[in-house]
């Protein structure tokens, strides 16, 4: 009984959302238009690699000494974390931060990233 | 570790189930053209909130009621002590954001909400109105917690340097202004409080000081805890860089702070009365005011969240983010806050858009400098879990005891590029 309340609420609460959201989207102003095609990112991506701008600065684009990520392939952040979280690239705060994400957190993470730079071309 | 559907959902519907059925009964917001959000307080966490508002929804009006012109971040400002940045240095402005962002800045401050009207009254009687609105406050001090303390005495005498500004201004002072000799005391509070490593690289900042220009002064915390954040590595840069200058005083060595003296410039703990020249008392802490007022806190004297989203448990439609809310064992840390400040945001997004929240992901990097080229480190990466917002085991700590002094050297050079990053990603 309990479980199906539950189902229920979140069932209520989303339809009822959209139900707003869908209102508001036929009201709602125009966008600015962008020149190029925007990828949406994928949310649980996006949550995943919102953590790295707290040093890294939005987007990944560095002003100081830690290194960018901007700029750098989806293939080189993912082997970079993974290596990071072995041990194989020696660091002072990155092997401790990577060892808190799985491959597949790892891979959404630099997915986020390597779609950054297609958005920005 | 992983987290099922199921209990995504139950801790979905514990926080958001209130204000998004509260939604379907026909208020105003939903039915707006432009969605608003208004977010209070313009410190590591609201700021934060509001620019990646922006950044993931362009179409949003976001405000921010900030009544300071700039913002002077508690990070770093142990530095100024020690002579190592400028005021000018650790100081922020909401310019960027309203130029470049399309933020709303309003330079008042929030005086009451009314959660059910959805609007916030502003000191000028301006009413704000909101589809979601966050809550950012930083801290509050309990003055009556300490006998002989209050805010007109940490003004004058015993600054607290917990908000960074004229108290930092004061306590650097009155630094400069003491003798070759005398004793500085440093008083912290109990868990849990903003920024616990910030009294211990006080202390470290302190000393790096007082060893260049009062070398026979000496510092002593008087601490009512057992133990404190990167105690080992604290001890170890203490007794490489500042040998025999800082005594620190635990529970078992009766370092509790009893009550003050304001006029004799005196602390008593329970087994003495200890005499300083400059005394630091950093004072027990509770949210910032319009959390308090506004009905956000529990018996914690904090606000208590939905893990999900931020939402309040006690007012739907409000998220609270920052050292106010209790986010599981995130410390009190500005970049705890901005952490939350983005979840915050793209939660806000998607639920602003009918959809559902994505698992949050947060973490939380201190850097305490010890010396000039000495830096130490606690990372900490966090994620949801059927009892809420946990650490993932094997990940995050502290800089290795044993680091070699290229590593120590290395987080120094760390924490200030961290610093230069963060304050970027926040308000430029």
């Amino acid at each position: 009984m309990a479980l199906k309340y539950q189902i229920f609420l979140v069932a209520g609460i989303v339809s009822s959302v959209a139900l707003h959201a869908s209102v508001g989207a036929v009201a709602a102003p125009k966008r600015s238009p962008r020149p190029v095609k925007v990828v949406e990112p994928d949310p649980r991506g996006q949550n995943l690699a919102l953590s790295c701008a707290g040093c890294h600065n939005t987007d990944g684009k560095s002003v100081g000494i830690i290194p960018a990520i901007y700029g750098k392939t989806a293939e080189y952040i993912e082997s970079a974390m993974k290596d990071f979280r072995s041990g194989n690239r020696p660091s002072t705060v990155m092997g401790r931060h990577a060892k808190g994400y799985s491959d597949e957190e790892i891979h959404l993470i630099a997915r986020y990233f390597g779609e950054l730079q297609g958005n920005n071309k | 570790m992983n987290i099922t559907r199921r209990d995504f959902n139950k801790l979905l519907v514990s926080g958001i189930a209130g204000s998004t059925l509260g939604m379907f009964g026909g208020t105003r917001s939903a039915f707006a053209a432009q969605k608003r959000v208004v977010v209070i307080g313009g410190g590591f966490g609201g700021a934060s909130a509001a620019k990646y508002l922006k950044k993931l929804d362009p179409s949003l009006s976001v405000t921010l009621v900030e009544p300071k012109a700039a913002y002077i971040t508690c990070p770093f400002s142990n530095w100024v002590l020690a002579g190592l940045k400028t005021m000018g240095e650790i100081t922020q402005t909401y310019a960027v954001l309203a130029a470049r962002h399309g933020v709303e800045v309003i330079a008042e401050t929030a005086v009451s909400i009314d959660a059910a009207k959805l609007t916030v009254t502003l000191s000028s009687g301006k009413v704000l109105e909101y589809d979601r609105l966050v809550v950012s406050p930083g801290i509050d001090f309990r003055w009556d917690t300490i006998p002989g303390y209050s805010q007109k005495v940490a003004e004058t005498k015993m600054p607290h340097a917990y908000q960074a500004g004229p108290q930092t201004e004061l306590l650097t002072a009155q630094l400069r202004a003491m003798k070759n000799g005398e004793t500085v005391l440093i008083c912290p509070p109990a868990m849990p409080f903003r920024c616990p490593p910030g009294p211990y690289e006080r202390a470290s900042l302190i000393a790096c000081y007082l060893k260049e220009q009062k070398p026979k002064s000496k510092i002593v915390i008087l601490d009512p805890k057992d133990k404190f954040s990167k105690q080992a590595l604290f001890r170890k840069g203490w007794e490489r860089l500042y040998p025999g200058m800082i005594e620190w005083r635990g529970a078992a060595a009766g370092g509790k702070v009893q009550g003050v003296d304001a006029e004799a410039m005196t602390v008593t703990t329970e087994l003495d009365v200890v005499k300083g020249a400059v005394i630091n008392i950093i004072p027990p802490q509770k949210a910032g005011k319009i959390a308090v007022d506004a009905g956000l806190i529990d018996t914690s004297g904090w606000c208590p969240i939905n893990p999900v989203s931020f939402e309040s448990t006690l007012h739907p439609g409000i998220h609270v983010i920052g050292d106010a809310c209790v986010a599981g064992p995130m410390p009190k840390s500005g970049f705890a806050a901005s952490s939350q400040g983005k979840v915050t945001a793209a939660a806000i997004v998607r639920l602003l858009r009918g959809q559902v929240p994505a698992p949050p992901s947060l973490v939380n990097t201190c850097y305490s400098l010890i010396g000039p080229a000495y830096g130490v480190s606690v990372a900490g990466v966090y994620k949801l879990s059927p009892e809420g917002i946990v650490e993932i085991p094997g990940s995050g700590g502290l800089t290795p005891i044993d680091a070699s002094d290229d590593q120590l050297n290395q987080e120094a050079m760390f924490a200030r590029g961290w610093y230069n990053n963060i304050v970027n990603d926040i308000w430029g």
